[in-house]
């Protein structure tokens, strides 16, 4: 892990952006994990995204907001090459990580997606047992003893904040855990590879008040040693669980800026008229 | 400039906040008209009047805490975000305010009913001519609320300044009364407590126009205020 290590502090000095200063005074981490520098996104000949340009903050959590078809989904998409998937679909620009542009042909994107994992709206266990879905994505990047692996499945689902849950139950299968209890498996799948950097698509669209409250404290736990993106739809979660918030609308970056400043009071009118529910 | 801004999706949120726009405006006038009546009834030495204006304060406690539960339900229902946000908060703010202005008028209404009893003190020109200050302060913070207009609010929160002068004539002048004669003492020290009070309402609405101007803003007025309460330095040398 020290080399990684390393990497990860020489990466944090190199890509240092400049304090952002709210209005408030506050400041956010001035370490940037990955930039986003002029990107454009295109669905064939539809331009999806135009020119953004952000940063998102080492081990901060940013939200990003805005109307259905913003863009925000689609940035996500990017970050960890997830469209590459589909035939037509295009980014022009820089997504930077450790000095690396991630959009670049040559990327590996197997060795991407260990860094920048995600986690969908619905949740989405493999139909195998617990143990086996944690286990199944750690096999394909490392070579682990099993013992190895039962630490790393411990290790992942404690963290993930569900091992108290399923620990009497690793050889059952997955499916018949809860909605809630199923999205945290999904995360400690996530987590289980190690990852730097953890993408939320709406996390806790599909799960209940409680769920909702167990993973938002669980974004909580976690930045403290991953740098998270979260798209939401909800404000008020937003506005709870992020440290930097990004609104976009109609594929472009309005407005970032510290969440506190965000939801009391955004600087561009459309944010405002967006987040006090006049359109959206 | 007040901000223009479109309605909400929803439009029941829409009729709430210009109902607790409405609700602010309505308590504003009333905490004017007390402080109207109560020099008034000073002036003219009415207790029948005085006796009306502290009667009449029960219904600016009642508005405070009508406007409050209301401003509770839109949080809790409404999730409220940025200029909404403010706003609910700044008319929370606004009414405790306002129930602080009534308190004033009341306990000066009361003391001009003892007054009444008195042999008359000199001229009251200056409490009427800052009882005015006051009150136009006061119409005016209230406007720039119901209104979302900063500039006005700071035009207030800026022009508190002729009232303390005028608060420091008041203060030299019962001084020079008490000193004169010992049998002013009584009255003197009434009228003295109503220019404070006065002056203390002048502050209030100064208040009102901080909260208003970050209600619209969103940034806060400097902490220092153009201040010319001398007062409380009037027969003593300042502390170094």
């Amino acid at each position: 892990m020290s080399s990684a290590t390393d990497q990860h502090q020489a990466a944090r000095e190199a890509a240092s952006f400049g304090g952002m200063q709210a209005r408030s005074g506050a400041v956010i981490n001035t370490v940037s994990r990955i930039s986003v520098r002029n990107l454009d996104f295109y669905y064939g000949t539809n331009k999806a995204l135009k020119g953004i340009d952000l940063e998102l903050p080492d081990r901060q959590v940013t939200g990003m907001i805005g109307p259905s078809g913003c863009g925000k989904s689609t940035l996500l998409r990017v970050l960890n090459r997830m469209y590459s998937l589909y035939p037509g679909q295009r980014a022009e620009g820089e997504v930077l990580m450790d000095g690396r542009n991630l959009i670049a042909a040559d990327m590996d994107l197997n060795e991407l997606r260990s860094k920048v994992g995600m986690v969908f709206q619905k949740p989405t266990p493999f139909p195998m047992t617990i143990h086996e879905n944690i286990a199944f994505g750690v096999r394909l990047h490392e070579k682990l003893s099993k013992s190895q692996m039962d630490d790393r499945v411990e290790w992942a689902l404690s963290r993930a904040a569900i091992w108290d849950e399923v620990k009497d139950r690793l050889q059952t299968s997955a499916l018949g855990l809860s909605g809630g209890q199923q999205q945290r498996l999904c995360i400690a799948r996530t987590i289980a590879v190690r990852p730097e950097v953890i993408l939320f698509d709406e996390p806790t669209s599909a799960l209940d008040p409680i769920s909702t409250l167990k993973i938002e404290e669980l974004i909580d736990e976690l930045k403290r040693d991953f740098t998270i993106c979260i798209v939401t739809h909800n404000m008020q979660q937003a506005a709870r669980c992020a440290d930097q918030v990004a609104f976009f609308y109609l594929g472009e970056l309005v407005e970032v800026a510290p969440a506190a400043q965000m939801f009391t009071a955004p600087r561009e009118k459309r944010t405002q008229e967006y987040i006090t529910g006049r359109f959206g | 400039m007040p901000m223009e801004q479109p309605d909400h999706i929803v439009r029941s949120y829409d009729d709430q906040l210009r109902k607790l726009r409405d609700m602010v405006a309505r308590m504003g006038g009333l905490a004017e008209r007390q402080v109207h009546d109560a020099t008034i009834a000073m002036v003219r030495r009415d207790a029948a009047l005085a006796a009306e204006v502290v009667a009449r304060d029960a219904a600016l406690d009642q508005l405070e805490r009508e406007i409050e539960a209301f401003c509770i339900r839109i949080l809790a229902t409404r999730q409220p975000m940025a200029s909404d946000l403010r706003f609910i908060i700044a008319s929370m703010k606004v009414s405790h305010d306002l129930e602080r202005i009534g308190d004033y008028a009341r306990n000066g209404a009361k003391r001009s009913v003892v007054l009444a009893q008195q042999p008359p003190l000199g001229s009251l020109n200056g409490f009427q001519r800052m009882s005015v200050l006051v009150q136009e302060n006061l119409k005016l913070a209230i406007d720039a609320l119901v209104n979302d207009d900063a500039e006005a609010a700071q035009r207030v929160w800026a022009a508190d300044e002729p009232i303390d002068n005028v608060y420091n004539g008041i203060f030299r002048e019962m001084l020079t009364h008490m000193m004169e004669d010992p049998r002013n003492i009584t009255a003197a020290i009434h009228l003295l407590f109503i220019a404070k009070n006065l002056e203390r309402i002048g502050d209030h609405a100064t208040n009102i126009a901080e909260t208003v101007h970050y209600a619209v803003r969103g940034d806060s007025l400097p902490d220092e205020r153009p201040k010319a309460d001398a007062s409380a330095y009037a027969v003593v040398r300042p502390p170094e």
